[in-house]
């Protein structure tokens, strides 16, 4: 794991070294590198927000190393080209590390005559620490390899979540990832695989968490890392964790799975609180901006300035929540909501997840188990129903969501659906077996 | 160096976030009362234990060369205590337990060329992809439309003046890796793929590539004695989905690669369910280095957002308020054919009622 003591001290020195180094050899040599002309790319210098070519010339004019001066200048040039011609110049192709599938995204440049030096700029795809934590100390450790191997270009993070090492050569994929994979690191996922997860930075630093998001995030995708590492599902499948129904990790619109922390029991109303904020705000305020806005009608400010929440219409949104921070929270009795099928466009236009489980308690270890073993279900399921390159949201699409729910052994809840079905062109002549089961269930319920 | 022998990786997957994390946030983990914004781009979370967290939240190129990056990490041990996150909008947060750091590590941000903001109302970082700069598919170069209008939207990202967040996200293919947003600036290809016939065969498995168009437009054909496959250009949707998989049917055109906008996506479930973004302009041309039409038409959507819309109405919920009528009419952009939904599902968007805005 992360190795303290003597690594980051190592790090200064060597720092060190290279900050004299490079001011040794400003002094001394005149960069071999060729400078291609980019009058395009140095109109994104002007303006007040960062400038990533700004950054780029950094690296070609000031670096120490003459691999990353010219690899960044070739890089500048292509991109030039491209703002020039109106076309990307990157092509794919396949490069690993020794033992897994993906994680590597190979750029080859198709102007590699014109731009040699950057005609390998291959992307490592790294993920991130739960919760995208970092201390200084590591993220210059991530840094320094990166410049001892690769361009010196990285980002925090890629949309899918993973930190992206950008731009170099083939044979220093494997040397790269093996000193990251030394100190705790591993590599994401490409390709048709379970891919790097995301989860909110919840219960570390927000009042709104009902759940332990990056436990549960490392749970369930770290569980899954032969799947991630050796792509052979249909297609992709994302997992994400948000706290709450703030939603800030966009699970419902981004994952195939999408777990999400709720509360099942009363919304706690710190009244207080509330008297003075509304001393504060007004009563005007209060009822335009939090009452008025509630989808429910299920709460009211009344005469005292106390508010009253009916919980049973209540459904967990978080606008008032989020309005009276310091007044209001969720209640104890948290859980998660799970929403399975959310993609983007290709290939039937984007969808969100639907609720498959409305509510799972999380809380203890056995609980957990249950939900990583319903997400080892799920992926098994799709791995073995999906057609080539369908995600889960088309498949179920297609087979319905009653067949989902069967196969993977999920109880039917009317909070699956927004309303029942409204066409009579359906055959039910086995109505009073489901309406058994229905029965059965709610009496083993009572029971258990 | 090791010695040549690969080296069996250790399938560690997603580290644990706790050994990078500031100490004060792992003794309250899950025991946070409250927050409050001191001033724009800074958050004070409070505890139920009394402990204090500071977040500055800061914009920056998302592309980070190691020079920047070693300026971010030494403001953090400097001045800070060493601690950082990244929120998924690529923005980068320093953790402090005392308010005395924040201002003096709000000066160096400052100096070192970053900006600090998007916290509460404000226009923040755009999340956004790879574009010409990395990616194999890409239509335009997310990172310079970005820079570009947001070198215009600053002021909004270090001022909490907009009704509520605004998300804006970038897309340079039509996958739409960028994601939903409150406004979205996508690729619209309005051609169909051209075809290098003589190189299909080597590069695509053509029943593959056939199954992957939405509107079956694919079949396979034979020019010039030669398998390829041919795509009937009256079905075509231009959507550029055959192009990953097969690089010879490229739809990438200087011209005709276009921008489009949408508006309306949200992901919260606050207030209304989440939303998916619609599209209200499109013919944008795509045109580096500065993009200006397409910032031009941002602006001029969000300036009619920021005077007509109540505190905390995302852009769907000040839409849903005003009706699409309103947000043409306020806006004063064309309604047009292309407006009306023909894809699956089309029929929910239509307006079976007599709710008519006038
Ligand atoms: C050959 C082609 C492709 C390349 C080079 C590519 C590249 C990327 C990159 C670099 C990211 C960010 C990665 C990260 O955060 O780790 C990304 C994310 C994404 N890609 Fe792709 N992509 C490709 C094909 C596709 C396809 C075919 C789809 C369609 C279904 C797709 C959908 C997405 C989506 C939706 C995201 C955002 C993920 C999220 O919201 O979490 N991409 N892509
Ligand atoms: S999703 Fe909820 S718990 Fe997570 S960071 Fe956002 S508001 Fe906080
Ligand atoms: S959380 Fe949402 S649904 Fe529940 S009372 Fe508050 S505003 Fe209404
Ligand atoms: S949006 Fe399209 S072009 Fe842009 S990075 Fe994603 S896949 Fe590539
Ligand atoms: S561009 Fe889209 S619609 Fe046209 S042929 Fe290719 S996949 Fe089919």
């Amino acid at each position: 794991m992360f190795k303290a003591g003597l690594e980051p001290k190592l790090n200064i020195i060597k720092r060190y070294f290279v900050s004299c180094t490079q001011f040794y050899l400003r002094e001394k040599t005149v960069p071999k590198v060729t400078i291609y002309d980019t009058p395009m790319l140095d109109e994104l210098e002007n303006g007040e927000w960062p400038s990533f070519i700004t950054s780029f010339k950094r690296l070609r004019d000031d670096h120490p190393d003459e691999r990353i001066n010219s690899m960044v200048g070739g890089l500048l040039g292509q991109l030039e080209h491209s703002y020039e011609t109106r076309m990307g110049w990157w092509k794919g192709g396949t490069v690993s590390v020794f033992g897994y599938g993906g994680g590597i995204i190979p750029r080859f440049s198709e102007v590699a005559e014109h731009f040699p030096e950057s005609k390998e700029f291959h992307t490592v795809r790294i993920q991130p620490p739960a919760g995208n934590f970092y201390t200084a100390d590591i993220l210059e450790q991530l840094a320094d390899d990166w410049e001892v191997h690769g361009s010196g270009l990285q980002t925090f993070h890629g949309q899918t979540g993973n930190i992206m090492f950008i731009g170099s050569t083939t044979e220093q994929m494997q040397p790269f990832f093996d000193k990251l994979n030394s100190y705790g690191f591993d590599l994401g996922g490409a390709g048709p695989c379970v891919r790097t997860a995301m989860a909110c930075v919840g219960a570390a630093r927000c009042e709104h968490s009902c759940t332990n998001e990056q436990g549960m995030m490392r749970h369930l995708v770290n569980e899954f890392q032969d799947d991630l590492h050796r792509p052979a599902l249909p297609y992709k499948w994302k997992i994400k964790v948000s706290g709450c129904p703030n939603d800030c990790t966009n699970a419902i619109e981004r994952a195939d799975m999408a777990v999400i922390g709720i509360w099942r029991d009363e919304m706690k109303v710190d009244q207080e609180e509330v008297k003075a904020f509304v001393a504060d705000k007004g009563r005007d305020y209060v009822i335009d901006n939090v009452t008025d806005r509630c989808p429910t009608n299920a709460i009211k400010l009344a005469d005292d300035n106390t508010l009253v929440v009916n919980n049973k219409e209540c459904v967990r949104c978080m606008h008032c929540i989020n309005v009276m921070t310091k007044a209001l929270a969720p209640g104890d009795d948290t859980g998660v909501t799970v929403l399975i099928g959310g993609k983007r466009t290709l290939k039937i236009g984007d969808m969100m997840g639907t609720v498959v489980a409305p509510f799972l308690k999380v809380d203890t270890m056995e609980e957990i188990e249950y939900l990583v073993e319903l997400t080892g279900e799920m992926i098994d399921f799709f791995a073995e129903n999906a057609l080539e390159h369908e995600r889960t949201g088309e498949m179920i699409e297609r087979i319905g969501l009653v067949n989902y729910l069967e196969g993977i052994g999920l109880d039917l809840d009317p909070n699956m659906v927004s309303e029942p079905r409204q066409c009579s062109y359906v055959r039910m002549d086995g109505w009073d077996e489901e309406v058994k089961k229905w029965y059965d269930k709610k009496a083993e319920a009572a029971t258990a | 160096m090791a010695a040549d022998r690969p080296q069996m990786p250790i399938e560690s997957g997603a580290p644990d976030g706790f050994q990078y994390m500031h100490p004060t946030m792992r003794r309250n983990f899950g025991l946070w009362k409250y927050h409050e914004r001191p001033r724009p781009g800074v958050l004070k979370h409070v505890a139920h234990s009394g402990d204090e967290i500071y977040t500055i939240r800061v914009g920056t190129a998302r592309i980070l060369d190691v020079y920047t990056l070693r300026e971010i990490t030494r403001i953090a041990n400097e001045l800070g205590d060493g601690f950082i996150r990244f929120t998924i909008r690529s923005n980068l947060e320093y953790m402090v337990d005392s308010e005395a750091k924040v201002a003096p590590m709000i000066e160096a941000i400052e100096k070192a060329g970053l900006i600090v903001g998007g916290t509460g109302p404000t226009i923040t970082a755009p999340s956004h992809t790879q574009g010409w700069l990395h990616c194999d598919i890409p239509g335009s170069d997310a990172s310079g439309v970005v820079k570009s209008m947001m070198d215009e939207l600053v002021t909004e990202f270090k001022r909490e003046e907009m009704p509520n967040r605004v998300h804006i996200t970038t897309s340079c293919c039509q996958i739409n890796c960028g994601g939903q947003g409150d406004i979205a600036i996508n690729i619209q290809h309005t051609k169909p793929p051209k075809i290098a016939h003589d190189l299909v065969a080597n590069a695509c498995e053509r029943p593959t590539i056939v199954a992957r168009c939405p509107v079956a437009a694919i079949r396979p054909a034979m020019v010039e004695g030669k398998p390829t496959l041919e795509v009937d250009e009256k079905k075509c949707i231009c959507c550029g989905a055959c192009y990953p998989p097969c690089p010879p049917m490229l739809i990438n055109d200087a011209v005709h690669t276009t921008l489009a906008i949408w508006v309306g996506g949200n992901h919260s479930n606050a207030r209304g369910k989440p939303t998916f973004q619609k599209l209200v302009a499109a013919g944008i041309p795509n045109n580096p280095p500065r993009w200006p039409e397409a910032t031009a038409l941002v602006k001029r959507i969000l300036k009619v957002y920021k005077e007509d819309a109540k505190d905390w109405e995302r852009m769907n919920d000040w839409i849903e308020r005003i009706g699409w009528f309103g947000f043409f009419e306020k806006t004063g952009l064309p309604f047009t054919k292309f407006h009306i939904d023909d894809w699956r599902g089309a029929r929910n968007s239509l307006n079976a009622s007599t709710h008519i805005h006038f």
